[in-house]
């Protein structure tokens, strides 16, 4: 009935995560309306304390719990990419929410929560505990996707998201529970073991990874698991969507390839090739439905659709792949996901801050002549999504070279090439916003209505995310070996 | 002995899962909603979890489905046509899949492989007991988790519901 007390010290990150979402919670209504802003300072001081520990624990493996907790390098990354992207959108939301008159503080206690969630999934070893960290983050994500309850449209996003959200869950629970009866237990190792000693030709395995993978797939927002996510990310409100876009992607992207790595590794031979029709599919539909969108957010919706099939690439190599070729193509995966929520974040960011008549305003039309106005967010908007098309010299263009390096290097050129297609015809509509950005002229209500809504905490987020692009793209060699110590061995 | 209940409960309990989407007035659907908890309950018995089985009467059957019975209710839907068009559709894939599975179970002649016995139902503590240690000491993590999922459904739900949000401050 006892466990030792250094389980808890293991646990003590998602502890403190958890404690100061409990500890906003509670303070929220006794704090006067003016004074609200100390949550967030509440909630960044918690992060950065969470930074450091977890930056001490990027160590061997320690296994907590009974086996259903286990920290290491791979989750220790994922974690530190999680407090970085959850501090920014604290920062975004202070002045985001302000703009929208949406001052609650259960809103700050809600990203914790999701935090903790995410948490829980990265460094989970077995399925039960990931499966429960995926519901933590989901349930907080659709509430925060139907704050805006005067809009129809983002109720529509959290009905939306949370239907969908919760049949995916219940395919999960389904391969998850055919697992179980496969090996007797729910632990990654366990099944490993089992996959092992019965040969990956079971029937009931095959069912196993396809429900896993389309589960999973829902949760990263892959084709043909996508739908949710262009109306999901243009209802909800924006710094929401950025939430969802980098963070719980993520964390998506940390529990899959821990479980198909660790738990289905034996198997890797089947799952990649169904993870190459999927990659191919989402970089297919990704950036050629995006070109027709007229809505900002709805594009980049698509954008992050089609990113997490560059991101798939990485995968299928590595797990055609065993030894050093799988420990890169995962690593490029790490570092890809990385660069993505930098610009991703900096991206959303920026529609967020553009408003017109107290409204957001995030038709593509809106930023007509935006460069004449306002110089210095056009540059930013600029550099995001030169970035986003993986243009030299920006981080987007480190990322995907070290996708595609790996995908030559393993063999799979073809893949390489194919995905350099698409990452051309992406750059058309990155680059229309760019051309209407500086070559349109403002027009009517645009010219006199359009105005921006900037703050010092918002500034900071645009600096660290143009920091986290440009120096990135510059210098990647740090990133690179955090990423190769952290990423997962096939074996 | 065993495999005819398994089988009898695992039938209607596909049987009326099938008909609580497929019944077009509300109530009927949560009416066999009601039938389907009570056979899992039976296939809990007849893997020895009696207090799961208990627990799965008095909270589902008795709890939950009396609270969606009462929204039903109160709400007064109607039958509800609109998602039954795409019938065909859905009907058409879940054939295939349902093919691809069966043809995936014959062509491939390994059974499954059965889990880990289970501990002896006679000996050993009780059934009760064995749930609250397990939970209590392997499981302890997924279980404070799964508390803090509650939390979030509950805050969350009320912060939907709550007036004041979202209108212009004072």
């Amino acid at each position: 009935m006892t466990f030792p007390l250094q389980d808890l010290l293991t646990i003590l990150p998602e502890l403190i995560v958890i404690g100061t979402a409990c500890l906003i919670l509670a303070l929220d209504p006794i704090l006067e309306a003016s004074k609200k802003d100390v949550l967030v300072w509440l909630t960044l001081g918690a992060l950065t304390i969470c930074i450091g520990l977890t930056s001490s624990q990027m160590t061997d493996r320690v296994s907590a719990f009974s086996g259903m907790v286990v920290i290491d390098a791979y989750a220790a990354f994922w974690k530190l990419l999680l407090y970085i992207v959850t501090g920014l959108t604290v920062l975004l939301s202070l002045a985001y929410l302000k703009a929208e008159r949406l001052s609650i503080g259960e809103y700050y206690g809600f990203i914790l929560l999701a935090l903790a969630g995410m948490m829980v999934m990265v460094s989970g070893a077995d399925l039960l505990t990931i499966y429960l960290g995926t519901e933590l983050m989901s349930l907080s994500l659709y509430v925060m996707a139907g704050l805006k309850r005067t809009e129809a449209r983002s109720l529509e996003a959290s009905a939306k998201y949370f239907v969908l959200g919760a049949f995916s869950s219940g395919i999960l629970l389904y391969g998850i529970s055919l697992l179980f009866g496969l090996a007797g237990s729910t632990g990654l190792s366990a099944i490993a073991a089992a996959i092992i000693t019965h040969g990956t030709g079971d029937p009931l395995l095959s069912m196993a990874l396809v429900l896993l993978a389309v589960g999973f797939g829902f949760k990263m927002a892959v084709v043909p698991f996508h739908m949710w996510t262009p109306d999901v990310y243009q209802g909800a409100p924006t710094a929401v969507t950025a939430f969802m876009a980098v963070a719980s992607k993520a964390a998506s992207f940390g529990a899959f390839l821990r479980v198909f790595v660790e738990g289905l590794g034996a198997a890797s031979a089947d799952w990649s090739v169904l993870f190459t029709v999927i990659c191919l599919a989402t970089l297919a539909l990704g950036n050629l439905v995006a070109i027709v969108q007229t809505n900002i957010k709805r594009m980049l919706a698509y954008s992050s659709i089609a990113h997490a099939g560059y991101a798939l690439i990485g995968v299928v190599v590595a797990g055609g792949h065993s030894g050093k070729g799988a420990s890169t193509g995962f690593a490029s995966v790490l570092l890809y996901i990385a660069i993505y929520s930098f610009m991703t974040l900096g991206a959303f960011a920026l529609i967020g801050m553009l408003r017109k008549e107290g409204q957001e305003s995030d038709q593509i039309e809106d930023y007509a002549g935006l460069a004449k106005r306002e110089p210095l967010t056009a540059f930013f908007m600029l550099v995001f999504m030169v970035s986003l098309a993986g243009i030299p010299p920006t981080a987007g263009f480190i990322g995907k070279f070290y996708i595609f390096m790996a995908a030559v290097n393993g063999g799979m050129t073809w893949l390489a090439i194919v995905a350099v297609i698409f990452a051309a015809i992406s750059a058309f509509y990155y680059l229309r916003v760019v051309m209407v950005m500086y070559m349109r002229e403002a027009e009517g209500a645009i010219a006199t209505h359009s105005r921006l809504e900037t703050s010092p905490a918002l500034s900071l987020v645009l600096a660290c995310a143009l920091a986290g692009v440009v120096l990135l793209g510059l210098f990647p060699n740090g990133l690179w070996s955090l990423a190769s110590q952290a990423a997962p061995l096939l074996k | 002995m065993d495999h005819i209940f398994f089988f009898y409960f695992a039938a209607v309990i596909a049987a009326t899962s099938l008909l609580v989407v497929a019944l077009r007035n509300p109530v009927y659907s949560a009416l066999s909603l009601l039938i389907m908890f009570f056979h899992v309950a039976g296939l809990y018995v007849t893997l020895h979890a009696e207090f799961l089985a208990a627990v799965q009467i008095v909270v589902y059957a008795g709890a939950i489905l009396v609270l969606y019975l009462f929204v039903v209710m109160l709400l007064s839907i109607k039958s509800e046509e609109r998602y039954h068009n795409q019938l065909p559709l859905a009907g058409l894939l879940g054939v295939m899949l349902c093919t691809e599975v069966i043809l995936l179970f014959i062509k491939s002649q390994t059974s499954a492989i059965a889990p880990a016995a289970t501990a002896d139902p006679v000996a050993g503590p009780g059934n009760t007991e064995m749930i609250g240690e397990a939970l209590y000491s392997t499981y302890l993590f997924p279980f404070e988790v799964a508390s803090l999922i509650l939390l979030v459904a509950m805050i969350g739900a009320i912060i939907l519901a709550k007036k004041g949000i979202n209108e212009p401050a004072q």
